[in-house]
Protein backbone atom coordinates (compact mmCIF):
# COMPACT_ATOMS: atom_id res chain seq x y z
CA UNK A 1 0.00 0.00 0.00
CA UNK A 2 1.02 3.58 -0.56
CA UNK A 3 2.15 5.16 2.73
CA UNK A 4 0.23 8.43 3.16
CA UNK A 5 1.89 10.87 5.55
CA UNK A 6 -1.43 12.32 6.69
CA UNK A 7 -2.39 8.94 8.16
CA UNK A 8 1.13 8.28 9.44
CA UNK A 9 1.06 11.55 11.42
CA UNK A 10 -2.52 10.97 12.57
CA UNK A 11 -1.86 7.51 14.00
CA UNK A 12 1.52 8.30 15.57
CA UNK A 13 0.55 11.68 17.07
CA UNK A 14 -2.71 10.53 18.62
CA UNK A 15 -0.84 7.42 19.82
CA UNK A 16 1.63 9.62 21.73
CA UNK A 17 -1.18 11.80 23.09
CA UNK A 18 -3.21 8.80 24.25
CA UNK A 19 -0.10 7.21 25.77
CA UNK A 20 0.74 10.43 27.64
CA UNK A 21 -2.75 10.61 29.09
CA UNK A 22 -2.56 6.95 30.17
CA UNK A 23 0.79 7.75 31.81
CA UNK A 24 -0.70 10.72 33.70
CA UNK A 25 -3.70 8.76 34.95
CA UNK A 26 -1.58 5.73 35.87
CA UNK A 27 0.62 8.12 37.88
CA UNK A 28 -2.42 9.51 39.65
CA UNK A 29 -3.71 6.03 40.52
CA UNK A 30 -0.29 5.09 41.89
CA UNK A 31 -0.11 8.25 43.97
CA UNK A 32 -3.52 7.79 45.56
CA UNK A 33 -2.45 4.26 46.37
CA UNK A 34 0.49 5.95 48.13
CA UNK A 35 2.93 4.13 45.83
CA UNK A 36 4.14 7.41 44.32
CA UNK A 37 4.40 10.90 45.79
CA UNK A 38 1.38 13.09 45.02
CA UNK A 39 1.85 15.57 42.18
CA UNK A 40 0.74 19.14 41.76
CA UNK A 41 -2.70 19.26 40.15
CA UNK A 42 -2.06 22.34 38.04
CA UNK A 43 1.53 22.06 36.90
CA UNK A 44 1.52 18.29 36.45
CA UNK A 45 -1.92 16.86 35.62
CA UNK A 46 -3.45 19.94 34.01
CA UNK A 47 -0.36 20.79 31.96
CA UNK A 48 0.18 17.14 31.02
CA UNK A 49 -3.43 16.85 29.86
CA UNK A 50 -2.96 19.99 27.79
CA UNK A 51 0.07 18.48 26.05
CA UNK A 52 -1.83 15.22 25.40
CA UNK A 53 -4.80 17.20 24.08
CA UNK A 54 -2.49 19.24 21.83
CA UNK A 55 -1.07 16.07 20.29
CA UNK A 56 -4.58 14.73 19.62
CA UNK A 57 -5.57 18.04 18.01
CA UNK A 58 -2.51 18.06 15.73
CA UNK A 59 -3.17 14.41 14.84
CA UNK A 60 -6.80 15.18 14.00
CA UNK A 61 -5.64 18.14 11.90
CA UNK A 62 -3.23 15.89 9.97
CA UNK A 63 -6.05 13.42 9.23
CA UNK A 64 -7.96 16.07 7.26
CA UNK A 65 -5.22 16.09 4.64
CA UNK A 66 -6.15 12.50 3.85
CA UNK A 67 -9.67 13.46 2.81
CA UNK A 68 -10.66 14.60 -0.65
CA UNK A 69 -13.58 16.56 0.77
CA UNK A 70 -12.60 17.60 4.32
CA UNK A 71 -15.57 19.95 4.64
CA UNK A 72 -17.86 16.92 4.59
CA UNK A 73 -15.90 15.13 7.33
CA UNK A 74 -18.79 15.58 9.77
CA UNK A 75 -20.79 13.07 7.73
CA UNK A 76 -18.34 10.34 8.64
CA UNK A 77 -19.82 9.84 12.09
CA UNK A 78 -23.02 8.34 10.72
CA UNK A 79 -22.15 4.70 9.99
CA UNK A 80 -20.68 3.72 13.36
CA UNK A 81 -22.71 0.50 13.34
CA UNK A 82 -20.59 -1.00 10.57
CA UNK A 83 -17.50 1.14 10.00
CA UNK A 84 -14.47 1.28 12.31
CA UNK A 85 -13.48 4.54 10.64
CA UNK A 86 -16.79 6.05 11.63
CA UNK A 87 -16.31 4.76 15.20
CA UNK A 88 -12.89 6.42 15.32
CA UNK A 89 -14.41 9.67 14.10
CA UNK A 90 -16.79 9.59 17.08
CA UNK A 91 -14.39 8.36 19.75
CA UNK A 92 -11.52 10.74 18.88
CA UNK A 93 -13.37 13.97 19.79
CA UNK A 94 -14.94 12.16 22.77
CA UNK A 95 -11.49 11.28 24.07
CA UNK A 96 -10.30 14.84 23.46
CA UNK A 97 -13.26 16.18 25.39
CA UNK A 98 -12.71 13.81 28.32
CA UNK A 99 -8.97 14.58 28.49
CA UNK A 100 -9.76 18.29 28.37
CA UNK A 101 -12.29 17.78 31.17
CA UNK A 102 -9.75 15.81 33.20
CA UNK A 103 -7.22 18.62 32.77
CA UNK A 104 -9.83 21.25 33.64
CA UNK A 105 -10.81 19.43 36.84
CA UNK A 106 -7.18 19.46 37.92
CA UNK A 107 -6.61 23.03 36.78
CA UNK A 108 -9.59 24.46 38.63
CA UNK A 109 -9.02 22.23 41.64
CA UNK A 110 -12.39 20.44 41.58
CA UNK A 111 -10.73 17.56 43.36
CA UNK A 112 -12.66 17.49 46.62
CA UNK A 113 -13.54 13.91 47.58
CA UNK A 114 -17.05 12.99 46.47
CA UNK A 115 -17.33 9.73 48.39
CA UNK A 116 -15.09 7.29 50.21
CA UNK A 117 -14.55 3.80 48.91
CA UNK A 118 -13.92 0.91 51.32
CA UNK A 119 -13.73 3.45 54.16
CA UNK A 120 -10.20 4.52 53.23
CA UNK A 121 -10.07 5.46 49.57
CA UNK A 122 -11.32 8.93 48.74
CA UNK A 123 -12.74 9.23 45.26
CA UNK A 124 -12.84 12.63 43.55
CA UNK A 125 -14.17 13.84 40.22
CA UNK A 126 -10.76 13.65 38.48
CA UNK A 127 -10.54 9.91 39.24
CA UNK A 128 -13.99 9.23 37.82
CA UNK A 129 -13.49 11.33 34.67
CA UNK A 130 -9.96 9.92 34.35
CA UNK A 131 -11.30 6.36 34.43
CA UNK A 132 -13.86 7.18 31.72
CA UNK A 133 -11.17 8.95 29.68
CA UNK A 134 -8.90 5.89 30.04
CA UNK A 135 -11.63 3.65 28.65
CA UNK A 136 -12.22 6.14 25.85
CA UNK A 137 -8.46 6.25 25.12
CA UNK A 138 -8.30 2.46 24.89
CA UNK A 139 -11.42 2.44 22.70
CA UNK A 140 -9.73 4.98 20.44
CA UNK A 141 -6.65 2.75 20.14
CA UNK A 142 -8.91 -0.16 19.19
CA UNK A 143 -10.92 1.88 16.66
CA UNK A 144 -7.80 3.33 15.01
CA UNK A 145 -6.09 -0.03 14.68
CA UNK A 146 -9.25 -1.90 13.68
CA UNK A 147 -9.55 0.39 10.65
CA UNK A 148 -6.53 -1.52 9.37
CA UNK A 149 -7.00 -4.86 11.14
CA UNK A 150 -10.57 -5.24 9.87
CA UNK A 151 -9.68 -5.09 6.16
CA UNK A 152 -9.58 -8.81 5.52
CA UNK A 153 -8.01 -8.40 2.09
CA UNK A 154 -4.81 -7.03 3.60
CA UNK A 155 -3.60 -10.21 5.27
CA UNK A 156 -0.59 -8.42 6.80
CA UNK A 157 -2.96 -6.18 8.78
CA UNK A 158 -5.88 -8.55 9.33
CA UNK A 159 -4.67 -9.84 12.67
CA UNK A 160 -5.11 -9.00 16.40
CA UNK A 161 -1.39 -8.16 16.49
CA UNK A 162 -2.17 -4.94 14.62
CA UNK A 163 -4.38 -3.79 17.50
CA UNK A 164 -1.83 -4.85 20.14
CA UNK A 165 0.97 -3.06 18.27
CA UNK A 166 -0.97 0.18 18.03
CA UNK A 167 -1.77 0.10 21.76
CA UNK A 168 1.75 -0.83 22.88
CA UNK A 169 3.59 1.52 20.51
CA UNK A 170 1.29 4.42 21.38
CA UNK A 171 1.60 3.72 25.11
CA UNK A 172 5.40 3.31 24.91
CA UNK A 173 5.88 6.65 23.13
CA UNK A 174 3.41 8.33 25.50
CA UNK A 175 5.25 7.07 28.59
CA UNK A 176 8.56 8.22 27.06
CA UNK A 177 7.03 11.67 26.61
CA UNK A 178 5.82 11.47 30.22
CA UNK A 179 9.46 11.02 31.25
CA UNK A 180 10.43 14.20 29.40
CA UNK A 181 7.43 16.02 30.85
CA UNK A 182 8.13 14.97 34.44
CA UNK A 183 11.80 15.98 34.06
CA UNK A 184 10.74 19.42 32.79
CA UNK A 185 8.20 20.08 35.56
CA UNK A 186 10.63 18.50 38.06
CA UNK A 187 8.12 15.94 39.26
CA UNK A 188 9.67 13.14 41.30
CA UNK A 189 8.11 10.36 39.21
CA UNK A 190 10.82 10.14 36.53
CA UNK A 191 11.98 6.67 37.60
CA UNK A 192 8.41 5.34 37.53
CA UNK A 193 7.81 6.57 33.98
CA UNK A 194 11.23 5.39 32.77
CA UNK A 195 10.49 1.91 34.13
CA UNK A 196 7.10 1.74 32.38
CA UNK A 197 8.40 3.32 29.18
CA UNK A 198 11.08 0.62 29.00
CA UNK A 199 8.64 -2.19 29.83
CA UNK A 200 6.13 -0.98 27.21
CA UNK A 201 8.86 -0.50 24.60
CA UNK A 202 10.14 -4.04 25.16
CA UNK A 203 6.57 -5.41 25.00
CA UNK A 204 5.99 -3.47 21.77
CA UNK A 205 9.22 -4.84 20.35
CA UNK A 206 8.09 -8.41 21.05
CA UNK A 207 4.70 -7.97 19.36
CA UNK A 208 6.03 -5.89 16.44
CA UNK A 209 8.83 -8.38 15.77
CA UNK A 210 6.27 -11.20 15.94
CA UNK A 211 4.20 -9.34 13.35
CA UNK A 212 7.24 -8.97 11.07
CA UNK A 213 7.95 -12.70 11.34
CA UNK A 214 4.29 -13.58 10.75
CA UNK A 215 4.08 -11.40 7.67
CA UNK A 216 7.23 -12.91 6.25
CA UNK A 217 5.62 -16.36 6.26
CA UNK A 218 2.26 -15.22 4.90
CA UNK A 219 1.01 -16.78 1.67
CA UNK A 220 -1.34 -14.58 -0.36
CA UNK A 221 -4.86 -15.96 -0.51
CA UNK A 222 -5.43 -14.76 -4.08
CA UNK A 223 -3.38 -15.37 -7.17
CA UNK A 224 -3.62 -14.62 -10.87
CA UNK A 225 -5.49 -17.88 -11.45
CA UNK A 226 -8.37 -16.96 -9.14
CA UNK A 227 -8.16 -13.28 -10.14
CA UNK A 228 -9.04 -13.88 -13.78
CA UNK A 229 -10.35 -17.42 -13.46
CA UNK A 230 -7.89 -19.12 -15.81
CA UNK A 231 -6.77 -22.55 -14.67
CA UNK A 232 -3.27 -22.45 -16.04
CA UNK A 233 0.04 -22.21 -14.23
CA UNK A 234 1.65 -19.86 -16.75
CA UNK A 235 -0.16 -16.55 -17.16
CA UNK A 236 1.59 -13.33 -18.08
CA UNK A 237 -0.01 -9.91 -18.11
CA UNK A 238 0.42 -8.05 -21.39
CA UNK A 239 -1.51 -4.88 -20.67
CA UNK A 240 -3.38 -3.37 -17.74
CA UNK A 241 -5.71 -1.11 -19.70
CA UNK A 242 -3.79 2.13 -19.14
CA UNK A 243 -0.19 3.13 -19.70
CA UNK A 244 0.08 6.36 -17.70
CA UNK A 245 -0.88 4.77 -14.39
CA UNK A 246 -4.21 4.83 -12.63
CA UNK A 247 -5.65 5.11 -9.15
CA UNK A 248 -4.98 1.39 -8.86
CA UNK A 249 -1.25 1.83 -9.42
CA UNK A 250 -0.98 4.92 -7.20
CA UNK A 251 -2.95 3.89 -4.11
CA UNK A 252 -2.00 0.25 -3.74
CA UNK A 253 1.69 0.21 -4.68
CA UNK A 254 4.47 1.80 -2.66
CA UNK A 255 6.83 2.05 -5.69
CA UNK A 256 9.83 1.71 -3.38
CA UNK A 257 12.89 -0.46 -3.85
CA UNK A 258 13.42 -3.51 -1.67
CA UNK A 259 16.66 -1.95 -0.42
CA UNK A 260 14.79 1.13 0.79
CA UNK A 261 12.13 -1.00 2.50
CA UNK A 262 14.81 -3.00 4.28
CA UNK A 263 16.59 0.20 5.30
CA UNK A 264 13.38 1.69 6.72
CA UNK A 265 12.61 -1.54 8.56
CA UNK A 266 16.05 -1.67 10.16
CA UNK A 267 15.85 2.05 10.94
CA UNK A 268 12.59 1.77 12.82
CA UNK A 269 13.73 -1.37 14.63
CA UNK A 270 16.72 0.64 15.92
CA UNK A 271 15.04 4.00 16.56
CA UNK A 272 11.87 2.77 18.25
CA UNK A 273 13.27 0.09 20.52
CA UNK A 274 16.96 -0.19 21.62
CA UNK A 275 18.11 3.45 21.36
CA UNK A 276 15.29 5.00 23.48
CA UNK A 277 15.61 2.19 26.03
CA UNK A 278 19.34 2.83 26.32
CA UNK A 279 18.92 6.61 26.56
CA UNK A 280 16.16 6.34 29.17
CA UNK A 281 18.22 3.88 31.15
CA UNK A 282 21.15 6.32 31.24
CA UNK A 283 18.89 9.31 31.95
CA UNK A 284 17.35 7.67 35.03
CA UNK A 285 20.80 7.58 36.64
CA UNK A 286 20.98 11.37 36.43
CA UNK A 287 23.20 11.91 33.39
CA UNK A 288 21.71 14.91 31.55
CA UNK A 289 18.18 13.59 32.17
CA UNK A 290 16.44 16.34 30.17
CA UNK A 291 18.70 16.02 27.11
CA UNK A 292 18.70 12.24 27.08
CA UNK A 293 14.98 11.86 27.78
CA UNK A 294 14.14 14.40 25.07
CA UNK A 295 16.48 12.62 22.67
CA UNK A 296 14.84 9.30 23.58
CA UNK A 297 11.39 10.69 22.82
CA UNK A 298 12.34 12.46 19.58
CA UNK A 299 14.29 9.43 18.28
CA UNK A 300 11.43 7.09 19.21
CA UNK A 301 8.89 9.36 17.52
CA UNK A 302 10.89 9.51 14.29
CA UNK A 303 11.24 5.75 14.56
CA UNK A 304 7.46 5.48 14.88
CA UNK A 305 7.00 7.50 11.70
CA UNK A 306 9.28 4.98 9.97
CA UNK A 307 7.40 2.13 11.65
CA UNK A 308 4.03 3.37 10.42
CA UNK A 309 5.48 4.02 6.96
CA UNK A 310 6.73 0.45 6.88
CA UNK A 311 3.39 -0.81 8.19
CA UNK A 312 1.64 0.63 5.14
CA UNK A 313 4.20 -0.69 2.66
CA UNK A 314 3.88 -4.12 4.29
CA UNK A 315 0.25 -4.40 3.17
CA UNK A 316 -0.01 -6.27 -0.12
CA UNK A 317 -3.41 -5.71 -1.65
CA UNK A 318 -4.90 -8.47 -3.82
CA UNK A 319 -5.92 -5.91 -6.48
CA UNK A 320 -2.20 -5.55 -7.28
CA UNK A 321 -2.43 -8.92 -9.06
CA UNK A 322 -4.27 -7.12 -11.86
CA UNK A 323 -1.52 -4.50 -12.23
CA UNK A 324 1.70 -6.44 -12.65
CA UNK A 325 2.68 -5.21 -16.10
CA UNK A 326 2.05 -1.99 -18.01
CA UNK A 327 2.61 -3.23 -21.53
CA UNK B 1 -35.10 -9.77 -5.34
CA UNK B 2 -33.53 -8.62 -8.56
CA UNK B 3 -29.75 -8.59 -9.00
CA UNK B 4 -28.69 -6.86 -12.16
CA UNK B 5 -25.25 -7.83 -13.42
CA UNK B 6 -22.99 -8.14 -16.41
CA UNK B 7 -21.88 -11.40 -17.96
CA UNK B 8 -18.58 -11.19 -19.79
CA UNK B 9 -17.82 -13.88 -22.30
CA UNK B 10 -14.03 -14.24 -22.48
CA UNK B 11 -14.50 -16.63 -25.37
CA UNK B 12 -15.75 -13.82 -27.56
CA UNK B 13 -14.01 -10.70 -26.26
CA UNK B 14 -11.51 -9.44 -28.82
CA UNK B 15 -10.05 -6.69 -26.64
CA UNK B 16 -11.16 -3.76 -28.81
CA UNK B 17 -11.77 -1.43 -25.81
CA UNK B 18 -15.08 -0.27 -27.31
CA UNK B 19 -16.72 -0.91 -23.92
CA UNK B 20 -14.05 1.25 -22.25
CA UNK B 21 -14.54 4.25 -24.51
CA UNK B 22 -18.29 3.89 -24.62
CA UNK B 23 -18.43 3.70 -20.81
CA UNK B 24 -16.23 6.76 -20.48
CA UNK B 25 -18.25 8.68 -23.05
CA UNK B 26 -21.62 7.93 -21.48
CA UNK B 27 -20.61 8.43 -17.89
CA UNK B 28 -18.47 11.52 -18.42
CA UNK B 29 -21.40 13.26 -20.12
CA UNK B 30 -23.93 12.39 -17.45
CA UNK B 31 -25.57 14.41 -14.71
CA UNK B 32 -23.08 13.13 -12.12
CA UNK B 33 -20.28 15.24 -13.54
CA UNK B 34 -17.30 14.34 -15.67
CA UNK B 35 -14.90 11.46 -15.09
CA UNK B 36 -11.93 13.76 -15.05
CA UNK B 37 -8.60 13.19 -16.74
CA UNK B 38 -5.17 14.46 -15.75
CA UNK B 39 -2.65 15.20 -18.53
CA UNK B 40 -4.99 13.76 -21.19
CA UNK B 41 -2.84 14.98 -24.10
CA UNK B 42 0.50 15.00 -22.31
CA UNK B 43 3.02 12.56 -20.95
CA UNK B 44 1.62 10.03 -18.45
CA UNK B 45 -2.05 10.60 -19.14
CA UNK B 46 -4.31 9.26 -16.42
CA UNK B 47 -7.92 9.55 -15.46
CA UNK B 48 -11.01 7.99 -14.00
CA UNK B 49 -12.41 4.93 -15.69
CA UNK B 50 -15.19 2.60 -14.59
CA UNK B 51 -14.15 -0.15 -16.93
CA UNK B 52 -10.86 -1.29 -18.38
CA UNK B 53 -9.76 -4.12 -20.64
CA UNK B 54 -6.63 -5.94 -19.64
CA UNK B 55 -4.76 -8.53 -21.66
CA UNK B 56 -3.15 -11.71 -20.44
CA UNK B 57 -1.18 -14.37 -22.26
CA UNK B 58 -1.80 -17.90 -21.06
CA UNK B 59 0.67 -20.69 -21.73
CA UNK B 60 4.10 -20.72 -23.34
CA UNK B 61 4.89 -19.87 -26.94
CA UNK B 62 3.82 -21.22 -29.37
CA UNK B 63 0.99 -22.79 -27.37
CA UNK B 64 -0.43 -19.55 -26.07
CA UNK B 65 -3.84 -18.00 -25.84
CA UNK B 66 -4.42 -14.29 -25.54
CA UNK B 67 -7.14 -13.52 -23.05
CA UNK B 68 -8.71 -10.06 -23.12
CA UNK B 69 -10.17 -9.39 -19.72
CA UNK B 70 -12.67 -6.55 -19.21
CA UNK B 71 -12.67 -5.45 -15.58
CA UNK B 72 -15.20 -3.28 -13.80
CA UNK B 73 -17.16 -3.25 -10.55
CA UNK B 74 -18.65 -6.71 -10.02
CA UNK B 75 -21.61 -5.49 -7.94
CA UNK B 76 -20.98 -8.09 -5.23
CA UNK B 77 -23.89 -9.61 -3.38
CA UNK B 78 -21.83 -9.17 -0.20
CA UNK B 79 -20.05 -5.93 -1.09
CA UNK B 80 -17.15 -5.47 1.37
CA UNK B 81 -16.79 -1.83 0.29
CA UNK B 82 -20.22 -0.84 1.63
CA UNK B 83 -20.03 -1.48 5.41
CA UNK B 84 -16.62 0.22 5.75
CA UNK B 85 -17.89 3.53 4.37
CA UNK B 86 -18.07 5.97 7.33
CA UNK B 87 -20.64 8.29 5.72
CA UNK B 88 -23.03 5.87 4.05
CA UNK B 89 -22.10 7.29 0.64
CA UNK B 90 -21.44 3.73 -0.54
CA UNK B 91 -24.56 1.63 -0.70
CA UNK B 92 -26.15 -1.34 -2.38
CA UNK B 93 -29.62 -0.81 -3.77
CA UNK B 94 -32.21 -3.16 -2.32
CA UNK B 95 -34.34 -3.27 -5.44
CA UNK B 96 -31.82 -4.22 -8.11
CA UNK B 97 -28.56 -4.91 -6.24
CA UNK B 98 -26.53 -2.15 -7.90
CA UNK B 99 -23.67 -0.88 -5.72
CA UNK B 100 -23.47 2.90 -5.95
CA UNK B 101 -21.61 5.88 -4.49
CA UNK B 102 -23.48 9.04 -3.52
CA UNK B 103 -21.01 11.64 -4.79
CA UNK B 104 -22.60 14.30 -2.58
CA UNK B 105 -21.93 12.34 0.61
CA UNK B 106 -18.49 10.89 -0.19
CA UNK B 107 -15.64 12.50 1.75
CA UNK B 108 -12.92 10.93 -0.41
CA UNK B 109 -11.24 8.93 2.37
CA UNK B 110 -10.52 6.05 -0.06
CA UNK B 111 -11.23 3.46 2.65
CA UNK B 112 -13.74 1.65 0.41
CA UNK B 113 -11.03 1.14 -2.21
CA UNK B 114 -8.93 -0.72 0.38
CA UNK B 115 -11.91 -2.94 1.11
CA UNK B 116 -12.35 -4.00 -2.54
CA UNK B 117 -10.09 -6.92 -3.53
CA UNK B 118 -10.73 -6.25 -7.23
CA UNK B 119 -9.57 -2.62 -7.34
CA UNK B 120 -12.89 -1.65 -8.87
CA UNK B 121 -13.13 1.78 -7.23
CA UNK B 122 -11.28 4.82 -8.43
CA UNK B 123 -10.68 8.18 -6.80
CA UNK B 124 -11.50 11.10 -9.07
CA UNK B 125 -8.59 13.52 -8.81
CA UNK B 126 -10.67 16.57 -9.73
CA UNK B 127 -13.99 15.87 -8.06
CA UNK B 128 -12.20 14.40 -5.00
CA UNK B 129 -14.69 11.60 -4.50
CA UNK B 130 -14.73 7.87 -5.05
CA UNK B 131 -16.26 6.64 -8.28
CA UNK B 132 -17.21 3.30 -9.69
CA UNK B 133 -19.32 1.53 -12.29
CA UNK B 134 -23.00 2.45 -11.87
CA UNK B 135 -24.18 -0.27 -14.26
CA UNK B 136 -25.45 2.79 -16.18
CA UNK B 137 -28.27 3.24 -13.70
CA UNK B 138 -29.15 6.45 -15.57
CA UNK B 139 -29.65 4.51 -18.82
CA UNK B 140 -31.29 1.26 -17.84
CA UNK B 141 -34.35 2.97 -16.28
CA UNK B 142 -34.60 5.84 -18.77
CA UNK B 143 -38.15 5.70 -20.13
CA UNK B 144 -37.27 8.09 -22.96
CA UNK B 145 -34.94 5.53 -24.50
CA UNK B 146 -36.34 2.72 -26.65
CA UNK B 147 -36.54 -0.46 -24.60
CA UNK B 148 -33.81 -2.17 -26.61
CA UNK B 149 -31.39 0.58 -25.57
CA UNK B 150 -32.08 0.40 -21.83
CA UNK B 151 -28.79 -1.40 -21.26
CA UNK B 152 -25.38 -0.28 -19.96
CA UNK B 153 -23.32 1.68 -22.50
CA UNK B 154 -20.62 -1.00 -22.55
CA UNK B 155 -23.14 -3.68 -23.49
CA UNK B 156 -24.53 -1.49 -26.27
CA UNK B 157 -21.02 -0.89 -27.61
CA UNK B 158 -19.65 -4.43 -27.64
CA UNK B 159 -19.30 -5.50 -31.28
CA UNK B 160 -18.98 -9.21 -30.47
CA UNK B 161 -21.72 -9.45 -27.84
CA UNK B 162 -19.14 -10.43 -25.25
CA UNK B 163 -21.05 -8.39 -22.69
CA UNK B 164 -24.54 -9.32 -21.62
CA UNK B 165 -26.78 -7.64 -19.10
CA UNK B 166 -29.56 -9.08 -17.03
CA UNK B 167 -30.94 -10.33 -13.74
CA UNK B 168 -28.79 -13.15 -12.36
CA UNK B 169 -31.36 -13.97 -9.66
CA UNK B 170 -34.00 -14.88 -12.22
CA UNK B 171 -33.21 -18.50 -13.15
CA UNK B 172 -34.97 -18.13 -16.50
CA UNK B 173 -33.13 -15.01 -17.63
CA UNK B 174 -30.76 -15.19 -20.58
CA UNK B 175 -27.76 -14.41 -18.37
CA UNK B 176 -28.63 -17.06 -15.78
CA UNK B 177 -28.92 -19.66 -18.53
CA UNK B 178 -25.56 -18.61 -19.95
CA UNK B 179 -23.91 -18.92 -16.54
CA UNK B 180 -25.47 -22.34 -16.01
CA UNK B 181 -24.77 -23.76 -19.44
CA UNK B 182 -21.27 -22.35 -19.97
CA UNK B 183 -19.88 -22.78 -16.45
CA UNK B 184 -19.84 -19.06 -15.71
CA UNK B 185 -17.63 -18.19 -12.76
CA UNK B 186 -16.93 -15.43 -10.26
CA UNK B 187 -13.58 -13.70 -9.68
CA UNK B 188 -11.61 -14.40 -6.49
CA UNK B 189 -14.25 -16.66 -4.92
CA UNK B 190 -11.92 -17.18 -1.92
CA UNK B 191 -12.99 -13.89 -0.32
CA UNK B 192 -16.68 -14.72 -0.10
CA UNK B 193 -17.72 -11.46 -1.76
CA UNK B 194 -20.06 -13.32 -4.08
CA UNK B 195 -19.73 -11.05 -7.13
CA UNK B 196 -22.84 -10.70 -9.28
CA UNK B 197 -20.92 -10.19 -12.49
CA UNK B 198 -19.89 -13.51 -13.95
CA UNK B 199 -17.30 -14.43 -16.55
CA UNK B 200 -17.77 -17.14 -19.14
CA UNK B 201 -14.56 -19.11 -19.66
CA UNK B 202 -12.65 -19.82 -22.82
CA UNK B 203 -14.29 -22.77 -24.55
CA UNK B 204 -12.84 -25.02 -27.23
CA UNK B 205 -15.02 -24.96 -30.31
CA UNK B 206 -14.92 -28.15 -32.39
CA UNK B 207 -16.32 -27.92 -35.90
CA UNK B 208 -16.61 -31.24 -37.68
CA UNK B 209 -16.77 -31.08 -41.47
CA UNK B 210 -18.01 -34.22 -43.13
CA UNK B 211 -16.62 -35.37 -46.49
CA UNK B 212 -19.90 -34.86 -48.36
CA UNK B 213 -20.16 -31.30 -47.07
CA UNK B 214 -17.08 -30.33 -49.07
CA UNK B 215 -19.01 -30.72 -52.34
CA UNK B 216 -22.28 -29.07 -53.15
CA UNK B 217 -24.99 -31.63 -53.62
CA UNK B 218 -27.06 -29.28 -55.81
CA UNK B 219 -24.29 -28.73 -58.33
CA UNK B 220 -25.69 -29.85 -61.67
CA UNK B 221 -22.47 -29.36 -63.59
CA UNK B 222 -20.47 -31.21 -60.86
CA UNK B 223 -18.07 -28.33 -61.17
CA UNK B 224 -16.96 -25.88 -58.51
CA UNK B 225 -16.62 -22.21 -59.26
CA UNK B 226 -18.75 -19.80 -61.26
CA UNK B 227 -21.24 -20.96 -63.81
CA UNK B 228 -20.25 -20.23 -67.41
CA UNK B 229 -21.18 -16.73 -68.52
CA UNK B 230 -24.38 -16.85 -70.57
CA UNK B 231 -24.60 -14.92 -73.84
CA UNK B 232 -25.48 -11.23 -73.37
CA UNK B 233 -28.70 -11.42 -75.39
CA UNK B 234 -30.09 -14.46 -73.67
CA UNK B 235 -32.74 -13.98 -71.08
CA UNK B 236 -32.04 -15.45 -67.68
CA UNK B 237 -34.29 -16.07 -64.73
CA UNK B 238 -31.69 -15.51 -62.08
CA UNK B 239 -29.29 -12.68 -61.42
CA UNK B 240 -26.37 -14.60 -62.81
CA UNK B 241 -24.75 -11.44 -64.22
CA UNK B 242 -24.34 -10.01 -60.80
CA UNK B 243 -22.01 -12.86 -59.89
CA UNK B 244 -19.70 -11.95 -62.74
Amino acid sequence: MHPAFSVIFLTTLIGVGQGLFLALYTGQIYSIMKLLPAQNSQSFYAMGSLVALGLLVVGLFASFFHLGRPMRAWRSSSKWRTSWLSREVIILPTTMLLIALYGAIHHFGWTQPIFTLAKTQQIDLSLIIGAIATLSTLALFICTSMIYASVRFLQEWNNPLTVINYILLGAASGFTLAVVFSVIVEADVVGFYVLWAIILTIAAFITRATTLLRNRRLTPKSNLQTAIGMRHTIIAQKSQGAMGGSFNTREFFHHKSLAKLKFIKNTFLMLVFPIPILLLFIAVFGFYPLCLATAAFVIQYFGLIAERWYFFTEGRHPQNIYYQSVA
Amino acid sequence: MEQLALIIDLNVCVGCHACVTSCKEWNTSGWAGPMSDVNPYDANPTGTFFNRVQTFEVGTFPNTETVHFPKSCLHCEEPPCVPVCPTGASYKREADGIVLVDYDKCIGCKYCSWACPYGAREYDQRQKVMKKCTLCVDRIYDQTLPESERKPACVMACPTSARLFGDVHDPDSEVSKLIRENSGYQLMPEWGTNPSNHYLPRRKIHFKIHEDELQRVDNPLKKEGLLPEPPKDQQTLDDIYSSW
